[in-house]
């Protein structure tokens, strides 16, 4: 059904359909008016769910890791301090394999206090064990988050989600979107059948104290299921997407790269931007494309290969940094094409942290300047009178 | 709530590696066996989680789930959710628990948001009165002047510089169902209000006085007579309240702090200083006064 909704809203619906049974969150902007969505959904008895009011984002996260390990379809949702304030949960969940769903509104991290949005706030969990989607739009937000239970909840995998969605510029975005039908979501998404649970009739031990002679084994088996991930999102992703009849979801997304000399690699919701300048410049006839990557853990590395190893330069723009060393995907683009062979002329920009705006004129810029190598991450739009004083 | 199983059944098996002498193992199997089978515990990270569920091996024949140190009431909480979803919340107990640290600071935030909520769990602090998992270190609940390591004796020092936490009165200030103080020297009374707590639904809180041999410095075949002390010293007073209303208390025939205090290392410079012993007697006075609980 074709409608005209709030991103937060949409995701709202969409959670609701995926019938989580405990849902637990904290308020903080830009990630509240999704679980305002769903509060109100359960107030309204459209929604059968437990809906927890915890007392801190540590507390929300642990709320789901109960819910969940009780063999019960959870949700929760945050953003920023709060995903830092729940990252050691983040990492007992996927140390777990508790398929739990969370969406990061994506937003700056204090200090100083920012309320807008970069990625900053999820990059710090990317090695948590958590698969990664970014949305590009309110649209494919929708897609991942039903694409995300499928995958987390699938035997094969058993692992958490995180989808980033770009603070304000989706959630508090309207946008036309296609809302998949609850009939649908139910033939897609089954009953979430857990592997192991918290049943008193057939009781087991979780979260055990790993010792020397078995915790490694627990981390190999998470980066072995990460690459069998890749495998699962792409099937799973392709089977949403007939259902639906429109492509979506997947590993990564190239637009114009086909033939592209220059290339620019981005998640979220920057990458619609980036596609307009692409078209622009394609129209004067400059060979340029950019790549989209929606699932960014487990990284994509073959399909990142592939839609780059043509490619003279290739510029990555990101929303975080590593404060003292390079930006994360660049740094792993860069060990990607040293290690596989191909040598385009990777360089690194840092847009938009903080919320600061990128101007149409900002990426043609990143487009002009990927030729000319610079040994650091080169930051646009930086206002130099502010760096003075 | 409301399953209590045949008391017989061992739902805590033998082959944990706990010290000899440990309290909390002595409860924690009370605890365990009262609720039955039908019981789900989230237990937070200290020694008890440590030494039952070593990968893997596990002591527990009830479900159990141990994620981290200051969550179990929200874990727990998460837990009763899903039961409640599920349609099963009457038929199985919902147990939260953990030591005195990861209960009273830590934990308190999550806490005391799982006695708020109103959830329908049972929490039990098996207080002995440090961070012993990692060595004895000064929690919120180890009383005064204890020796610990964070909390050393010194020419500027007699020890831990404050009293207990009021963490009873805390709980009880949520208005929850029921709350109490129990001790592992005193089995009945503490299955007893194992049970109790467990007839209400609604949030309930208990406190265990649990000795830690290692820790207390004391012989581990001291542990129920050192425990049994510091209730009949007035030092640990057994007390139960209803809806923030005081409803029992174990009476005492009172005996001198001192035979509390010589039996434990953790003590011993206090016997010697007179102003140290003099609080100590202080603290028992006003519980004795407050409680009434001189025979
Ligand atoms: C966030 C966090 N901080 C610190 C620790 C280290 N730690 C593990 S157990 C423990 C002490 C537990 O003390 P208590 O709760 O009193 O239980 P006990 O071991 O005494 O039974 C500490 C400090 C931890 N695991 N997690």
């Amino acid at each position: 059904m074709k409608k005209f909704v709030e991103g937060s809203h949409a995701i709202a619906e969409v959670i609701a359909k995926c019938r989580p049974g405990v849902i637990s969150a904290y308020p903080i902007t830009p990630q509240t008016h999704i679980v305002e969505g769903l509060a109100k959904l359960i107030a309204d008895g459209e929604l059968e769910a437990e809906f927890i009011n915890v007392e801190s984002e540590h507390s929300a996260a642990s709320v789901v890791l109960g819910g969940s390990a009780a063999g019960v379809r959870t949700y929760t949702a945050t953003s920023s301090q709060g995903l830092l304030l729940m990252a050691e949960v983040i990492f007992n969940i996927a140390g777990m394999r508790l398929p739990v769903v969370l969406t990061c509104a994506n937003r700056a991290v204090s200090a100083p206090i920012n309320i807008w949005n970069d990625h900053q706030d999820s990059m710090t969990v990317r090695d948590s064990g958590w698969i990664h989607f970014y949305a590009e739009n309110i649209q494919e937000a929708i897609d991942l988050h039903i694409i995300a239970y499928k995958v987390a909840e699938d035997k094969r995998i058993s692992l958490p989600v995180l989808v980033g969605i770009d603070g304000y510029v989706l959630t508090h975005a309207f946008e036309v979107v296609d809302m998949p039908e609850q009939e649908l979501i139910d033939k897609f998404l089954p009953k979430f059948e857990p592997i192991v649970h918290l049943d008193p009739d057939n009781p087991v031990s979780m979260g055990l104290l790993g010792a020397p002679d078995v915790y490694i084994e627990t981390r190999y088996a998470i980066e072995k299921t990460m690459q069998d991930a890749l495998s699962v999102i792409e099937d799973v992703s392709e089977e949403y997407s007939n259902l639906v009849g429109r492509k979506t979801g997947g590993l990564v997304e190239g637009y114009r790269i086909e033939d592209a000399e220059k290339i620019i690699v981005a998640i979220g919701s920057i990458v619609g931007s980036i596609k307009d300048v692409v078209d622009e410049l394609r129209e004067k006839g400059e060979k340029v494309g950019v790549l989209k990557i929606v699932t960014y853990r487990p990284f994509p590395k073959e399909a990142v290969y592939e839609a780059l190893k043509n490619a003279k330069y290739v510029a990555v723009a990101e929303k975080a940094v590593s404060l003292g060393a390079d930006s994360p995907i660049f740094s792993e683009i860069a060990a990607l094409m040293y290690k596989k062979g191909a040598r385009p002329l990777i360089n690194s920009f840092t847009i938009g942290l903080g919320g600061r705006d990128i101007s149409p004129a900002q990426i043609k810029q990143i487009f002009a300047d990927m030729d000319k190598d610079e040994p650091n991450t080169r930051y646009i739009g930086l206002n130099e009178k502010l760096l003075e004083a | 709530m409301a399953v209590v199983a045949d008391p017989k059944q061992n739902l805590f098996a033998s082959g944990h590696t706990a010290c000899a002498g440990c309290g909390q193992a002595i409860a924690a199997k009370i605890v365990a066996t009262v609720s039955g089978k039908k019981t789900v515990i989230a237990n937070a990270t200290g020694c008890l989680e440590v030494f039952t569920t070593k990968a893997p091996q596990t002591a527990w024949r009830v479900a159990w789930v141990h994620s981290l140190f200051e969550n179990a009431a929200a874990v727990a909480s998460g837990v009763e959710a899903a039961m409640r979803y599920l349609g099963k919340i009457d038929e199985v107990n919902v147990i939260a628990q953990g030591g005195d640290g990861g209960t009273a600071d830590i934990g308190m935030g999550s806490l005391s948001g799982m006695l708020e909520r109103g959830h329908d769990i049972l929490y039990v602090c098996y207080d002995n009165e440090a961070y012993m998992n990692t060595g004895i270190q000064r929690s919120g609940l180890t009383p005064l002047d204890s020796n610990t390591t964070t909390s050393p004796v010194g020419k500027r020092s007699r020890g831990n510089p404050r009293p207990k936490k009021p963490l009873l009165e805390i709980a009880v200030a949520h208005n929850i169902s029921y709350a109490a103080s129990a001790s592992v020297a005193f089995l009945p009374d503490l299955k007893k209000k194992v049970e109790k707590a467990l007839s209400y639904k609604g949030p309930k809180f208990l406190q265990v006085h649990v000795p830690c041999p290692l820790g207390w410095r004391h012989d581990s075949s001291l542990t129920i007579e050192i425990a049994k002390l510091a209730v009949e010293t007035g030092l640990y007073p057994l007390v139960e309240y209803e809806y923030g209303k005081l409803i029992s208390v174990r009476k005492i025939k009172v005996k001198p702090v001192e035979e509390y205090l010589k039996l434990q290392g953790r003590f011993r410079h206090v016997l010697k200083d007179e102003e140290a012993l003099n609080q100590v007697r202080e603290v028992a006075k006003a519980n004795i006064e407050r409680y009434g609980l001189a025979l």
